[in-house]
């Protein structure tokens, strides 16, 4: 009972910033950032961490400071939401080019235009392809616990890759629920402590990090850090057995409800799973072998495991709370590419559900389910790539 | 308390409704249960009419969605009965704690509610001015909640809400607070 609390997700995860101590911490104080910076900035001016806390003038310039505080070796976080993400996008693929584990809690949020801060996942799949590791949250529990983890994902030496830890903008990030800690002790040794790769303040040798490289070796290059995301599944994997034993909270690429039996299946990502899990219990009474697979690791994308678990189904709806205009969602491309090798796989369809903070209600995961029965029948679709819950 | 019980607020920005909502749920977590406290997002405007909504359950909540047919319904702010429908997705028994000085009966005619449905009143915002000076009705009704729902003892309450403004806010201000809470637990009345 000590450690739980009613906290929002912003509170959950500084806290994990305030028990991991980072050597430095970049932000721009200002919104788009949330109150979970402005609870770790508490922490700063109170003493209770020994961050150097860096006020800058924008979101690109606090990836820079990251950038540059991470390269002269030391362990350097920052946090981000909607457009800050997507003003930083620059120096996202600095970081991870130069190999830098930076860690980076997102608060995932639309983007303008029309103007909008709500809950949405365009900011941080508008950021998929630079480079760094995503972990997406369901809930404040799996917020608290993914940026406890992050760290040892980020920095092993392996991997030495940034990392972002999504949350659901408003609906998880400034909504109150039940949250359980681990001691300030455990994480402390769980993350432990860092040790930087040929940091720029080891001037006893002098070196260049990321310089010139023209055409001959910079494909090369690219494909280390592909090396490297390839080894990330393990090492996520290992890390979640590990946090399983200070926790008893078990981890994994990605999580299943009710899928093994299940003839037709929903993929979504962070809250919204919950609240198709609920919808999901009720068809299950009904006799509906319905299941659901909601992704946690999503860059690097776990292709392999999640065929071997989706291939068996009828029917299958991907829900992405992002759209890619003219394009389907990006979380169905990924489903589509994983189960394209398989010689039985599911008729899919695509819906884009949520946009800008729109409410995802239980109604909406019936009338996907509804249509999934459909198609699981009668082999027909409609559309392909439709828009969930919008007024015509 | 096996089964969840879902609420919602209705308040004007600015009268700490949502924090009404947080100590509440704060003080809920006691027997390892399960909470959610959440307004409604939107523009944060002084005075706007807003919502927020609880959940609470001994079952884990992974329901992340506002609460449609909450069965505790609040109205913090009695001039809303005029602008909003607040009955609005109320179920056979919902359960009505509405701050006004006006007498249960009246309210109850005014809401048009059903004979199953129950209605509670309080003068929220004269307590709140007698017991520390400011018409904020959140404490009172937090205490009337904690009574009509029988989710949680007044000594709870007690101490959330002393852990809740202890940070922030001087003793007396603390202290009117507390016996807001425990007027708000005795003082509201079935209409």
């Amino acid at each position: 009972m000590s450690n739980i609390y009613a906290v929002t997700g912003n509170e959950a995860v500084a806290n994990a910033l305030r028990q991991i101590n980072p050597d430095v911490c970049a932000a721009y104080p200002i919104t788009p950032q949330t109150d979970l910076m402005q609870r770790f900035a508490s922490f700063v001016s109170d003493g209770l961490v020994d961050t150097e806390m860096i006020l800058v003038e924008s979101e690109h310039s606090a990836m820079s400071a990251c950038v540059g505080a991470s390269a002269a070796g030391g362990r350097a976080v920052t946090a981000t939401s909607g457009p800050g993400l997507a003003l930083m996008w620059e120096i996202l693929f600095v970081a991870s080019g130069m190999r830098l584990p930076i860690l980076m809690p997102v608060v995932n949020r639309s983007l303008s235009a029309p103007l909008n801060i709500h809950g949405d996942h365009s900011d941080a799949m508008g950021a998929r392809d630079s480079g760094w590791v995503q972990l997406w949250s369901e809930n404040a529990q799996e917020a608290y616990d993914n940026t406890v983890q992050a760290l040892l994902i980020a920095e092993h030496m392996d991997i030495r890759l940034p990392i972002m830890v999504c949350l659901d903008g408003f609906i998880i990030s400034h909504s109150i629920e039940r949250v359980e800690y681990l001691d300030d002790d455990i994480v402390k040794n769980f993350v432990g402590t860092y040790k930087p790769q040929n940091p720029l303040l080891d001037i006893q040798h002098p070196k260049s990090i990321g310089p010139l490289i023209l055409p001959d070796l910079y494909t090369e290059y690219k494909r280390t850090q592909h090396e490297a995301m390839s080894k990330v599944k393990n090492i996520v994997l290992k890390t979640a057995d590990d946090f399983a034993k200070i926790s008893g909270r078990k981890y994994s690429l990605f999580e299943t409800y009710r899928l093994d039996d299940a003839e037709i299946g929903i993929v979504i990502l962070n809250s919204a799973a919950g609240t198709t899990k609920d919808v999901i219990d009720i068809y299950r009474e009904k006799g509906i072998k319905v299941g659901l697979l909601k992704p946690r690791l999503f860059r690097p994308f776990p292709y392999e495991e999640i065929r071997e678990t989706l291939q068996h189904l009828k029917a299958l709806c991907v829900l992405d709370r992002c759209d890619s205009f003219g394009a389907f969602g990006p979380l169905y491309t990924e489903i589509a590419s994983s189960l394209y090798l398989s010689e039985n796989k599911p008729i899919m369809i695509n819906k884009i559900y949520g946009l800008g903070g729109r409410d995802y209600m239980p109604e909406h995961a019936k009338i996907v389910i509804e249509e999934l029965i459909e198609i699981a029948n009668t082999g027909k679709v409609k559309l392909f790539k439709d828009y969930l819950g919008v007024r015509e | 308390m096996s089964e969840m019980l879902e609420v919602r607020w209705h308040g004007r920005g600015g009268q700490g409704t949502v924090t009404a909502a947080k100590v509440f749920a704060d003080a809920c977590l006691s027997g390892g249960r399960y909470v959610q406290a959440f307004p409604e997002y939107g523009p944060e405007r002084a005075g706007a009419p807003l919502k927020a909504y609880n959940r609470i359950s001994s079952q884990e909540l992974r329901m992340h969605c506002p609460v449609l047919n909450p069965k505790i319904i609040i109205v913090a702010d009695p001039t809303l009965l005029d602008s909003i429908n607040v009955t609005e997705g109320a179920p056979d028994d919902a359960i009505f704690i509405i701050n006004s000085s006006k007498d249960p009966s009246i309210i109850r005619a005014k809401l048009n509610v059903s004979k199953k449905q129950k209605v509670f009143v309080l003068d929220a915002t004269k307590i709140a001015i007698d017991s520390f000076g400011r018409p904020m009705p959140n404490s009172p009704l937090v205490g009337a909640l904690a009574r009509v729902s029988g989710a949680v003892s007044l000594e709870t309450i007690l101490e959330d809400v002393k852990k809740s403004f202890g940070k922030k806010f001087a003793k007396k201000i603390i202290d009117g607070n507390l016996e807001a809470a425990k007027r708000g637990f005795e003082e509201v009345k079935e209409g």
